[in-house]
């Protein structure tokens, strides 16, 4: 049945199209068949996930070549790989679809096939990781994946963009080389890379050294490439110089995949009792999470560019999606993918609507974007339910998020613990606030300061359709939480072996 | 209609109103101020709809009336609804809260063009989304529907607080949101969410959810956590964003600061005293007592300010926060006549306290007048607005021929009733402190002599649609003292209280 080659499709369909689209060459025809593309791998993932969750297996696997695993490479499929493909694709087709007036702005004519070359290289990768059945194919997906992205942030208009895409290639580059020496000893103590033979084989050697070593490099690894406090510095910048489609994009996906890497690693491979109970991963993972929520919001609130404010913002976001898995309970980890989940929706639907207002303004400095409120309103209002999200007000997807890490910690470590969340909450009210206040309070400053603020009008139809779309996803999933929080719930108690 | 469709009703008519006035812009501001008197009208027809087989019309025969079951609207987590349903302390919030949207209505009208003020489409649309957010308080089936509407409260009014768009408003405007969403995200929320893992539920339930769940502790931490985190309630030390409110133009102070936002917040507090905890648990929290003194306290701290201040509307703020408490030490004292009391005082002071805030507004359009100092003599330029200014203080105080009487009555017997007879001495001692700070106004306004000419010449009554609107609560204020039965058998409907 042909069904069955859908976990294929949904990483071959991308790799495909990025030489096809290389050769292409022509803006138009590149962003056409990225397009496609993005439907198709969006299509994909929606059937993975209805199969899945709906479809009666709860496991795809699929031998690549036909050759069986241990030996050949497998794809394998369930409610956890399938939502993080949901989630990437989701963000991925909206902004292909609806970004293109902001890639056009910003990208040199002659180098957008190249750029769309690259975004589907990048989201080959991070498919790949989600479908992939064994470890090393793991690594080399997301090796795919970061060259792509260092590649697409060095596109950014500013020439800061090269610096910052240089450090987040060095960072990049010690992350995956830790995780890749995590994956050779692990395949040295096993003599298997595939995932399912990794979990059987693991726990008699629980008390090894060599095992607590490859522990180590992985837990840093994929730190440094979720962004993980305090392994974060490479992001603001990445993020801040960017393309503003490309932040679109890597924000709402790339750590969000890392962070699935990290749960591949630490539930599936080597299994909560040995992650948990053996070497006491909530231990570490606990205070990083909180010094990662509370650092990164208070330096939030100090960023004068809307980008970088975020930027910092989303440091903090992993932070609660670290908090939720550190609670080492199901109730946690579920948690902590609706936020996952969430966050992606949110921090996407902020990126774009900064995207709209900087592809009429230029940049997105605080000072310059003040009062834009009466020139974009429409955009404005986005940026606001969008970020009403972001800080957990009721009706809006963020608020779902709260509400189940709160559920969660109040359960697992009482009282303190949720109130810290809640503290770090207002501490996101108060940047996401400086920012609304600019668009709407700030007084207008004389014409010569923000000639371009106060003669700009509403973004182009296409980017405010899409940045609409997002905000409006922010309250339907505020609503509606049997995507988000009904697949989560079912991935987390995969995770913790059916247990409840 | 069904109660069903009207509960609806009674929701999207705010919101539905909303739009339109936006619709209708600044162009066709007539039609815009049509559109806000039809739907007020037609709001408060809906919510007497919703009256009608509550309303005690046989005064003898003690019918227990089958309350709704919940209209659920949505289910964004399993157990945890977004839902609507009828409840008597609700009806009565929301009975009040349309029919002075009506006359408040009205008296915008007058003092938005009297005064000039700009962006009137913008403070009409989002007046509306007030409402919206306190119908949905009212007829919230569960704390987490309130909890929702609650919070769009809050944001819907800053719009109108920093109306003026000044440095001051924006300062003011920051005040009033970081307090009232920091209490909210700190306090409320995490209540929430500790209430609904104890007890499983946050349905609104006769005799509570928490009785047998919670430990004494847990109780106690949640009492805490409940009121301060209800910032809208105004309890000290979280009651500055209300004199912070008072930047935004007179008939918001008048309908969401004295009524609306603040009679949400102690109408929270009560339905969480009589639905959440239940009058038999709450009697047994160890906190209560504690915190009856904080709420005796802000009740007597308040009124001292209120003594103090010299601006008309700072000076009425600060007797909001002090009456506010009243209804807070009401619900504490946890039984039947506090709860029938605090029920009743929303709805007494709620007609006393608006009328006082139109006066100060007309007083503001007329002779331009916002010192206390300034009003000697005014008296006899606006007679009608300064002798409502007086029946309404002395309904304020608790004195014939005002309703607060009888609201204060019933307070005044449940701390007998509960032994606390300190605390009956607070209540009478704020009594006279009301006097001191209310009463001089329009006694100085009639006898005192004008400092300097222009308290005599020139100045005239305010318009006519803000002198018809003072004139209506009045005359509601002298109404409700000759016929405040039916409001408190309309109480003495909720359930769970003997």
């Amino acid at each position: 049945m042909t069904l069955a080659h859908l976990p294929a499709l949904q990483v071959v369909a991308p790799l495909l199209a990025a030489p096809l689209c290389a050769l292409l060459r022509a803006p138009l025809a590149a962003y056409l068949l990225t397009c496609a593309v993005a439907a198709v791998a969006a299509a994909t993932a929606g059937w993975l996930l209805f199969t899945v969750t709906a479809g009666g297996a709860a496991v795809i696997t699929y031998a690549l070549g036909g050759w069986a695993a241990p030996w050949g490479i497998e794809y394998r499929v369930d409610a956890l790989g399938a939502f993080v493909l949901v989630i990437v694709t989701g963000v991925n087709l909206v902004a292909v679809w609806f970004g293109r007036a902001s890639v056009m702005r910003e990208v040199p004519r002659e180098r957008v096939f190249l750029f769309y070359t690259g975004w589907l290289l990048c989201l080959t990768g991070m498919l790949g990781i989600a479908v992939s059945g064994d470890v090393f194919n793991v690594f080399v997906f997301l090796e795919i994946a970061s060259l792509a992205s260092y590649f697409l942030v060095s596109m950014g208009r500013d020439r800061r963009a090269l610096s910052a895409a240089f450090r987040y290639l060095l960072l990049g580059t010690v992350g995956a080389t830790f995780i890749l020496i995590a994956v050779g000893l692990l395949y040295q103590m096993t003599g298997t890379l595939n995932m399912a033979d990794l979990a059987a084989r693991l726990p008699p050697l629980k008390e090894s050294r060599t095992l607590q070593v490859a522990f180590a490099f992985l837990s840093v690894g994929v730190g440094l490439k979720a962004a993980v406090f305090p392994l974060h510095f490479w992001l603001p910048g990445a993020y801040t110089f960017a393309p503003n489609m490309v932040t679109v994009f890597l924000a709402g996906t790339s750590t969000k995949v890392s962070v699935y890497i990290l749960l591949r690693f630490f539930f599936s491979v080597i299994g909560t009792d040995i992650s948990f109970d053996a070497l006491k991963l909530h231990w570490f993972l606990l205070p990083l999470a909180l010094a990662g929520i509370f650092t990164a919001s208070i330096a939030a609130i100090y960023q004068n560019d809307v980008k970088r404010l975020l930027a910092f913002s989303s440091v903090a976001q992993v932070g609660y999606m670290i908090l939720g898995i550190a609670l080492a309970s199901a109730a946690g980890l579920s948690a902590a993918l609706v936020h996952l989940f969430n966050h992606a929706l949110m921090k996407s639907a902020l990126f774009f609507t900064v995207a709209c207002m900087v592809f009429r303004v230029g940049n997105s400095k605080l000072t310059d974007l003040a009062g834009l409120a009466k020139r974009m309103p429409l955009t404005a209002a986005a940026l606001v339910v969008s970020g009403l999200s972001l800080i957990g007000f009721p009706f809006t997807a963020g608020f779902i998020s709260k509400w189940a890490l709160l559920a969660a910690a109040l359960q697992s470590h009482g009282w303190w613990l949720a109130l810290l969340v809640l503290a770090s909450s207002l501490l996101a009210v108060v940047y996401m606030w400086r920012v609304v206040e600019a668009l709407y309070c700030a007084p207008r400053a004389p014409a010569t300061v923000q000639s371009q603020a106060m003669t700009v009008t509403e973004a182009p139809l296409p980017l405010l359709a899409g940045a609409w779309l997002l905000a409006a996803g922010n309250v339907a999933f505020g609503l509606s939480t049997e995507l988000s929080r009904g697949v989560a719930e079912r991935a987390a108690l995969l995770l913790f072996g059916g247990a409840p | 209609m069904s109660v069903d469709a009207l509960l609806v009703a009674v929701i999207a008519l705010p919101l539905a109103g909303a739009l339109l006035v936006t619709a209708c812009g600044e162009r066709r501001r007539n039609l815009r101020e049509a559109v806000t008197l039809v739907t007020a009208s037609l709001l408060l027809l809906a919510v007497l709809q919703l009256l009608a087989p509550l309303w005690p019309t046989d005064l003898e025969s003690e019918s227990t009336v089958a309350l709704s079951t919940p209209l659920v609207l949505a289910e964004p987590w399993p157990g945890v609804t977004v839902a609507l349903a009828v409840e008597p302390l609700g009806l009565l919030f929301a009975l009040v809260a349309s029919l002075l949207w009506l006359v408040t209505s009205l008296y915008a009208i007058g003092y938005m063009r009297g005064h000039g003020e700009q962006n009137q489409t913008r403070f009409y649309a989002f007046f509306a989304v007030a409402i919206f957010a306190a119908m949905g308080i009212a007829f919230a089936a569960n704390l987490f529907t309130l909890f929702l509407f609650y919070e769009i409260l809050s944001l819907g009014t800053f719009p109108l607080v920093t109306h003026a768009g000044s440095a001051e408003a924006r300062r003011a405007g920051r005040v009033y949101l970081g307090i009232l969403l920091g209490t909210s995200i700190g306090f409320f929320l995490l209540a929430l969410v500790w209430t609904w893992s104890i007890a499983g539920t946050l349905d609104f339930t006769a005799g509570g959810v928490l009785a047998g769940r919670a430990s004494p502790f847990a109780a106690s931490a949640l009492l805490v956590l409940f009121l301060f985190g209800v910032g809208k309630a105004g309890l000290m030390p979280f009651h500055r964003w209300l004199p912070a409110a008072m930047v935004a133009p007179t008939p918001v102070s008048a309908l969401l600061h004295a009524v609306a936002v603040v009679k949400a917040g102690v109408f929270t507090v009560l339905k969480i005293c009589v639905y959440i905890f239940g009058a038999d648990f709450l009697s047994q929290v160890p906190a209560r007592e504690a915190l009856m003194y904080v709420a005796a306290a802000t009740l007597l701290i308040a009124s001292l300010v209120a003594l103090r201040k010299d601006n008309l509307k700072a000076r009425l703020a600060y007797s909001t926060v002090s009456q506010l408490s009243y209804i807070i030490l009401g619900a504490l004292l946890a039984n039947a006549l506090g709860f029938i009391g605090g029920g009743l005082h929303i709805l007494m002071h709620a007609f006393g306290k608006i009328t006082l805030f139109f006066c100060a507004g007309a007083i503001l359009v007329a002779a331009h007048k916002t010192e206390v100092s300034d009003m000697r003599g005014l008296g006899r330029a606006m007679p009608v607005t300064m002798g409502a200014f007086f029946i309404a203080s002395l309904s304020i105080i608790g004195l014939p021929p005002g309703g607060g009487l009888w609201s204060k009555w019933l307070l005044a017997l449940a701390t007998v009733e509960a032994g606390a007879f300190i605390l009956l001495a607070v209540l009478l001692l704020s009594s006279l402190l009301n006097i001191a700070y209310l009463l001089p106004i329009p006694l100085r306004a009639f006898f005192g002599k004008a400092d300097n000419q222009s308290n005599g010449d020139g100045v005239r009554e305010a318009p006519g649609f803000c002198l018809a609107a003072i004139v209506i609560t009045t005359a509601g204020c002298v109404a409700l003292f000759i016929w405040p039965d039916a409001a408190r058998r309309l109480l003495s409907l909720m359930g769970g209280i003997e």
